[in-house]
């Protein structure tokens, strides 16, 4: 073939359909005059063409159900989940806080199923009931936890009774408050309480500073 | 058609997976097909596009929602595609021809009492002889010819699928076109 090496170039810019109206115009030119460009152009038709042929197969019938059921299942949930939490930013963000805030203090609570009372000098205990003697100063706050406590003496502070009784003498005093506390819903209130007396006097005593 | 398609992956990535079916059923045969001219074999072209179609529901988060999903999924597919051919190179198929017979194949080997009415065999031996020229080509060659001719993309969109740039896409095409051209010319 004495042809021209760029027309073999043309001929394939010509089938992507990316021709220069120039360079279309000097294709047809030369094969008007060229037999075995011509030929060799139909040979490049006729290959695509059969490239081209539709298959005649059928994909199986079930096989979107088989996609769907390897599909991992785990992430569904997770998925499911996690859509939600991103829907409800704030609903999602008050509802871990309770979680966690509630079951911090419930286990504190459970945890005092024992009995205890915190150290305080002339205190004394007998079984599950802590006693200030007659005649005798108790100087802070007593918490008894799951216990009595006799008030016989004098208390300089708060007395707090969780899950127990106090009996208070004649003779005895309180100078602070008296409280029982018996059931779990007043000991969140209580610990929420006290949290929120700690963080006040905690900024009462940095603004005095 | 996209505009729907995009709004079924929004409800995938929120967590639906059931919205994936519908995409899986708008693309099956595309798949399919790219997988089967790709492999030769429609066991293993069925296998490969499934496959193609978990691994996007599994990557689905970093779909570009900018993208065709058929340009990705497309990806998706002729990557498992090449990968299964590296690794089965010497394999024996029923349908693939032996050496040096001239057109015989396995099944001609195995006895058969069921003939097929002749004109199915003619367009089946029809089917089996572009199925097996486009088979020879390289697989670079292999992959741009069927995004092009079966699937029929744009230069662009193969550019896209493929990641290689246009002219790459172009010079790929015009060899597989030439290497066609002489393996069918005497068709």
């Amino acid at each position: 073939m004495a042809c021209p090496e760029e027309i073999i170039d043309y001929m394939h810019d010509y089938l992507d359909e990316e021709i220069s109206s120039e360079k279309e115009r000097l294709l047809k030119e030369h094969l008007a005059s060229c037999e075995d460009c011509r030929n060799y152009l139909y040979e490049l038709k006729k290959a695509v063409s059969f490239v081209k042929v539709p298959l005649d197969l059928k994909v199986s019938s079930d096989f979107t159900h088989r996609v769907m059921a390897s599909l991992p299942q785990e992430d569904k949930k997770k998925k499911r989940i996690k859509g939600w939490m991103m829907g409800h930013p704030v609903l999602s963000a008050a509802a871990l806080f309770i979680v966690l805030i509630s079951g911090a203090i419930l286990t504190s609570w459970n945890q005092g199923n024992d009995f205890s009372v915190n150290r305080q000098s002339n205190l004394v205990v007998q079984n599950h009931t802590v006693i200030v003697p007659e005649g005798k100063t108790v100087k802070g706050d007593i918490l008894v936890r799951n216990g009595d406590i006799k008030i016989e003496g004098k208390v300089q502070g708060d007395v707090t009774v969780i899950n127990g009784n106090r009996y208070l003498a004649s003779a005895g005093s309180v100078t602070g408050e008296i409280k029982e506390i018996d059931q779990a819903f007043e000991w969140l209130w209580y610990k929420i309480k006290t949290g929120v007396q700690g963080v006040s006097n905690f900024l009462t005593t940095n603004n005095g500073k | 058609m996209e505009v729907l398609i995009k709004e079924k992956i929004k409800q995938v990535l929120k967590g639906n997976q059931n919205a994936y079916s519908y995409i899986v059923e708008e693309y099956k045969e595309k798949v399919f097909y790219l997988c089967y001219r790709m492999i030769g074999n429609r066991h293993e072209a069925e296998d490969l596009a499934q496959e193609a179609f978990v691994k996007a529901y599994v990557n689905i988060k970093s779909f570009n929602l900018n993208m065709k999903f058929s340009t990705w999924i497309y990806r998706i597919a002729t990557n498992l595609c090449i990968d299964r051919m590296r690794k089965k190179k010497p394999d024996y198929y029923l349908d693939a021809e032996i050496a040096g017979t001239d057109g015989l194949d396995m099944y001609s080997q195995i006895a058969s009492d069921t003939e097929s009415p002749e004109d199915e065999v003619e367009s089946m031996e029809m089917q089996d002889t572009i199925q097996n020229e486009i088979s020879k080509l390289p697989e670079k060659y292999r992959s741009v010819i069927i995004l092009k001719y079966i699937e029929d993309l744009s230069l662009k969109e193969i550019s896209d699928t493929l990641d290689l740039p246009v002219n790459t896409v172009k010079t790929r095409i015009h060899r597989g076109r030439e290497a066609l051209r002489l393996q069918l010319r005497h068709l």
